[in-house]
């Protein structure tokens, strides 16, 4: 018999066992806050996990706002169209060469205001690596894609073309010696997510 | 055979740092209270998360298979474990097909539970953990001793020790957020230099065929998307049918676990990376076991977020390593006597069946009802400590007589407040260490009872 066979097997004969009565999968209706000023409730939820967001002026390009915000900085990784010099993260065949990316500037499907967290997706980004290897972040959000919840969220997750996608919310962080929160472990050290 | 009472009375012998424990873990509990009373829905999402994990445990071998057909269909190559054994063989076949040596780990307490590092190490696998906390432990050659916080049993100072000698930083500095960096370091170097990552799974969808991971620190992600090889290890448990039922867990896993609005990476592994291999290894373990008994079966709705731990009063005073287990606190107790009673006979009694763990619980696991049970399993087994065992007979034969019960706590109510110090806290009174006796009360219940009545 296989493992797989054996454990199915096991699996059956202990839940015939146990006599359980059936309880329906839940449908998920749960009145929650819809946050009638989400853009505050999501700068505040990122501030208080290290992070930084922004709202660009009509007037105001990505490209000023990375002048002005990252005066000093070393390589940029961007897949999107911009006019300042970087390069194309999906230009690189391995992964292990976006090691010196400073700054990656990456596209973030959404916002959700409830937890700060942004949905990221591999659509056209190929080298996940990007996301957790580059010194500081730069998530690039519209400003009409923000959800109140995670229940919103996943409504608007699927599937069917990616075949990664996460949550990010502020920059790396730990509390591993003494319970002291340290900002920059393995990812990020910065985290700024710019709403245009 | 693992002694909680002996080796919780080790930890307890240094009060200043069982204290200091208590108070770092109540710190953590506390901020946890104050996510889950921000959201008035806090109770229906725990009776949601409560109602998912009754549903899937109850129709598990279908999720299992249905998982199995999904993740296929997406590249990912699915294995199946019954037990630690093979389950670690799986992972070794794997990196010796693919010419791996050197693999970088992120936090798992399945693999933990399967021995897993020492097996590779001695087949030639260099093992790194990456989490900052197991780091600390695995340099130490510790195990962890808490399931989310692996290194709250240590100071800061002695993780500065630790990092002088094996990663040269500087002598006495013990600055928590030079020596994160410093660690910082290290370990991309480890990184950048893998062959194979491995990682644990917070929940598989049934439904997609992917699995989520949840990490603060990003070292599972950067792990499982620099080298071409990813082995992720999940128990049979770990499975949820719809995606859109990690609403409800990821909402309540950080909160309950460190009391974060969610965890800072929340990825989602659908498929190998590029041109890269990813493998599933789903374990039974002794899990299939506990499903057939209804008096634990809940404690396989367990989603390791630790809040049972940080909230637990023997917990915090006793340490993780007291438990002799790989899963501390109330739900290793549980889980524990479930796997081996013999083993862990003395676990259920590591409580005082205060019930905050199953008050605390996300998914709403009858922890200190399960352990109550327990007690009973070790009694009927004939494995009750003796001097307990004694104890309790004796106890039992004053009920018995209520004359001798009545004088007794007479006797007791006049002599106890008069008995010196030294000898009222001899060490006979075990229960006079580290606290004081409550005042004596005049009279007895029973006592005030009767005048009430007249």
């Amino acid at each position: 018999m296989t493992s797989k066979a054996y454990i199915l097997d096991q699996i059956r004969t202990n839940i015939a066992k146990q006599n359980t009565t059936q309880v329906a999968l839940p449908d998920l209706e749960i009145a929650h806050d819809d946050y009638h000023d989400k853009d505050k409730q999501f700068a505040q939820a990122l501030q208080s996990v290290g992070g930084m967001a922004h709202w660009l002026d009509t007037q105001e390009n990505i490209e000023t706002f990375i002048q002005e915000h990252y005066q000093h900085h070393g390589t940029i990784a961007t897949s999107m169209d911009l006019q300042i010099e970087h390069i194309n993260p999906n230009d690189v065949q391995d992964p292990h060469e976006l090691k010196n990316v400073d700054l990656a500037v990456v596209k973030g499907e959404f916002a959700v205001a409830e937890n700060a967290a942004v949905w990221l997706q591999d659509h056209e980004n190929i080298n996940r690596s990007l996301y957790f290897i580059a010194q500081r972040l730069l998530i690039v959000v519209k400003k009409e894609h923000i959800v109140a919840s995670m229940h919103e969220a996943y409504e608007q997750i699927n599937f069917k073309e990616n075949t990664f996608g996460t949550f990010i919310s502020g920059p790396s962080k730990t509390a591993d010696i003494e319970q002291a929160l340290v900002i920059g472990a393995h990812g990020a050290m910065e985290c700024m997510v710019l709403f245009i | 055979m693992s002694d909680h009472p002996k080796l919780a009375e080790k930890f307890a012998s240094n009060t200043n740092r069982m204290k200091w424990h208590d108070k770092a873990l109540w710190f953590v509990r506390q901020k946890r209270d104050i996510q889950a009373q921000s959201l008035p829905e806090w109770e229906a999402l725990r009776d949601k998360a409560d109602a998912i994990k009754t549903h899937t445990l109850a129709n598990l071998d279908h999720y299992l298979s249905a998982f199995e057909t999904n993740a296929r269909k997406r590249d990912i190559e699915v294995h199946w474990a019954r037990d630690a054994q093979e389950h670690n063989k799986i992972v070794l076949d794997i990196l010796r097909r693919n010419g791996a040596t050197k693999l970088v780990k992120s936090k798992s307490m399945l693999t933990e539970e399967c021995h897993l590092n020492p097996f590779l190490e001695e087949n030639g696998i260099d093992v790194v953990d990456t989490d900052l906390g197991e780091r600390i432990v695995q340099l130490r050659h510790e195990p962890p001793s808490h399931i989310v916080l692996p290194a709250i049993h240590l100071k800061k100072e002695d993780v500065g020790t630790t990092f002088e000698k094996f990663l040269h930083t500087q002598k006495g500095n013990s600055d928590p957020t030079y020596l994160t960096h410093e660690a910082r370091k290290h370990l991309r170097e480890k990184f950048l230099g893998a062959d194979a990552a491995l990682t644990g799974v917070n929940f598989a969808i049934s439904e997609t065929g992917g699995i989520v991971v949840c990490t603060n620190e990003g070292n599972a992600d950067l792990g499982a998307s620099l080298p071409k090889l990813h082995i992720a290890s999940m128990g049979i448990e770990k499975i949820i049918p719809r995606l859109k039922d990690l609403s409800v867990f990821t909402r309540l896993l950080a909160r309950s676990a460190t009391g974060q609005p969610i965890t800072t990476y929340t990825s989602h592994y659908h498929s190998p990376q590029h041109e890269g291999e990813m493998h599933i290894i789903i374990v039974d373990n002794g899990r299939s076991q506990i499903l057939g008994n209804k008096k634990y079966v809940k404690s396989l709705q367990c989603i390791r977020c630790g809040a049972c731990l940080n909230t637990c009063p023997i917990y915090r005073r006793s340490g993780g390593y007291s438990y002799g287990y790989t899963i501390p606190g109330p739900i290793g107790s549980t889980l524990g006597a479930s796997k081996a009673i013999q083993k862990n006979a003395s676990l259920p009694f590591a409580c005082s069946l205060c019930a905050s763990c199953s008050n605390i619980c996300p998914v709403k696991v009858d922890l200190h009802e399960q352990l109550y049970l327990h007690r009973q399993d070790v009694v009927d087994a004939g494995l009750l400590d003796k001097t307990k065992h004694r104890a309790l007979k004796m106890a039992t034969w004053v009920m018995k007589h209520p004359m001798i019960m009545d004088s007794g706590g007479k006797i007791a109510r006049k002599l106890v407040p008069i008995l010196p110090r030294n000898l009222l806290y001899s060490k006979f009174n075990v229960w006079g260490k580290n606290r004081e006796l409550p005042p004596f009360p005049k009279q007895s219940f029973k006592e005030l009872y009767k005048e009430r009545k007249k």
